[in-house]
């Protein structure tokens, strides 16, 4: 069995699951996002266990509406009623996925759920990890299961070292130029290569995994996801790791010494990305470093480190979103907030914000954004006649200094 | 729920993603409002021309994209179903939860067209084009989801579960 067959078979009490299962599994953590209880939310006459229950204020922080404070008196009246105690609320709170493993939520050989499409970051810590709808999230929350059916697993084998210009955000839009979406099939990553890729951009490829459609990304629990757990919890799991004679739908290998850096082009990034060399010099209008794939401390200290003594370009806007409370103390306290905020970056509060075009930063008719976040459709983040590549943070420092998207590596520090 | 639809269609390509179902700005709006904006830039006007029994027909990857409940603005639309060559597994999973009948059939989108009339069998996964009586047969749904959806969707077996308080109870809430 792949590493989510193992994981599904052994939450709905099986020996062995196939591809084309439908399967009934416990759900070992659901988490709650903020705009759930601002659309709609009514309390439940039960719920399953305020333990493997947890809520964050994430996509509309502080409330830039009377409807989303709404929301956070609906959020806080529930946690209060029904005893969850793992409640993040503004202030302590952060993206969703980011405070998941801060708080090492997602754990090796469980199952993750959460109402957010890009919940698959957690496949970085070895878990089983989707987003869901609204419905299926709250019907989790009372019950605390819900149904899967098993879809065949394409499996990557990286190979070759990283170089260090190279991201998670790279590996994945070679990914996803490369083979194309992965609609109704899992991901997963592994391979001698693999410990070359420290967990914040295995982190940045599972988050990924749902703008080529994947239902599952997983990596394994290798050495470095357990130093990275060791830090985040100290409740003993069990694992899940491929059998030797798991069945792919398909076998691919990536060498990650020779690849550079990739941009998806605007609208989408399956069979849409291409490497920096060949990608047309647009001039940009607007830069984002942050969300729940790029907005982590290390992404932070690759913009600080690009932006010390260089300036944002006359004309260009930076927005740098910290993907939580404690990454915005910890680049504080590290200095990266003051490098970037003198060189002319605007930094936020943590929030979901400008990645999905709700409530901050969003994109004129006609301007081009190049983004290191989530998700680049037509229209994401605001006028859907304004064209949105997506880079990794490296490239996209490198566009807020010289103007234009360029390539990173020709980019010094000032 | 009938298992056999009659219904106009309207058809879309491929990869159509939830942004351009439920745009941001539309999250922000109540639902019968949100509803005003599917397929905002795609298909401008689309929400003033489709009526209540319409089925909506797509190319692969239908769906791609957010959590964000776009079944929920069908339903409000009146839209009966949801037919694709293939669907994101969130949005099908939303789709059944809402009590939307979701119906992957291969070479759906290349055979039926805009405007046609289609009966869609919701059970057997078969549409047949009506003029000509063209058929196309996918996989049918599982027993177990076809039930959730035949029941009006998750928060109808969620109330008769006793999970919900009595006011919103047999709604099948916000999305329908």
């Amino acid at each position: 069995m792949t590493i989510v067959e193992k994981i599904l078979a052994r939450a709905c009490g099986q020996e062995h699951v196939n591809v084309g299962d439908v399967v009934v599994c416990e759900v070992d953590m659901t988490v709650l996002i903020d705009l759930q209880f601002a659309t709609m939310w009514e309390p439940p006459t039960r719920i399953a266990d305020p333990d493997r229950l947890a809520v964050v204020m994430d996509h509309a922080v502080p409330a830039p509406s009377v409807k989303d404070a709404d929301g956070g008196v609906k959020a806080r009246a529930f946690v209060r009623e029904f005893g969850v105690a793992r409640f993040f609320d503004v202030g302590r709170h952060g993206i969703c996925h980011q405070v998941i493993a801060e708080n090492g939520l997602a754990r090796p050989g469980e199952i993750l759920t959460c109402t957010d499409s890009h919940t698959c970051a957690g496949g970085a810590y070895n878990t089983a990890a989707r987003g869901l709808g609204p419905l299926e999230v709250y019907s989790i929350m009372c019950t605390g299961e819900t149904w899967f059916q098993v879809a065949p697993t394409i499996r990557y084998d990286l190979v070759g070292e990283k170089p260090k210009v190279l991201s998670g955000k790279d590996i994945f839009l070679y990914v996803a130029a490369t083979y194309g979406d992965a609609t109704n099939h899992n991901l997963e990553f592994g391979g001698p290569g693999l410990e070359s890729v420290p967990m914040n951009d295995r982190r940045t490829i599972a988050t990924q995994g749902a703008e080529v459609s994947a239902d599952f990304t997983t990596f394994p629990a290798d050495e470095v996801c357990r130093a990275f757990l060791d830090a985040h919890t100290d409740r003993p799991y069990e694992a899940a790791e491929p059998d030797p004679d798991a069945d792919y739908a398909a076998v691919r290998q990536v060498d990650l010494s020779v690849l550079e850096p990739f941009v998806g082009r605007p609208g989408r990034v399956g069979n849409n990305a291409v490497p920096v060399s060949q990608i047309e010099r647009r001039k940009v209008d607007q830069c984002f470093i942050g969300s729940c794939a790029n907005g982590q401390l290390e992404d932070l200290r690759i913009a600080a480190e690009m932006l010390r003594g260089n300036r944002v370009a006359p004309g260009v806007r930076l927005i740098v979103t910290p993907a939580s409370q404690a990454v915005y103390i910890d680049a504080l306290r590290s200095g990266y907030l003051e490098i970037l905020a003198e060189a002319g970056a605007v930094v936020t509060n943590s929030t979901c914000g400008a990645c999905f075009g709700y409530h901050m930063g969003l994109l004129a008719a006609g301007e081009v954004c190049i983004t290191a976040s989530t998700r680049n459709f037509k229209g994401r983040m605001g006028s859907p006649d304004a064209e949105i590549y997506m880079a990794s943070p490296y490239t996209v420092a490198a566009a807020a200094i010289a103007g234009r998207i360029v390539d990173p590596r020709e980019v010094t520090a000032g | 729920m009938n298992d056999v639809i009659e219904g106009r269609v309207w058809l879309f390509g491929d990869s159509v993603d939830t942004d351009n179902m439920y745009p941001g700005f539309a999250m922000r709006l109540p639902v019968e409002e949100a509803a005003k904006h599917v397929f905002y830039d795609l298909r401008p006007g689309w929400t003033d021309e489709v009526e209540p029994g319409d089925i909506v027909v797509a190319g692969k990857n239908f769906g791609i994209g957010s959590s964000r409940p776009v079944a929920q603005l069908f339903k409000q639309l009146g839209v009966a179903a949801v037919v694709a060559e293939e669907f994101n597994s969130l949005f099908f999973r939303n789709s059944i939860n809402f009590g939307l009948p979701a119906v992957s059939i291969p070479g759906v989108a290349a055979t039926i067209h805009d405007q046609d009339r289609a009966r869609l069998d919701i059970r057997e996964a078969t549409i047949e084009r009506l003029h000509d009586g063209a058929l196309l047969r996918g996989t049918p749904i599982p027993d177990f989801v076809f039930d959730i959806v035949s029941g009006g969707g998750l928060l109808a077996k969620l109330a008769a579960d006793g999970f919900l308080p009595g006011r919103i109870t047999g709604t099948a809430g916000a999305g329908s």
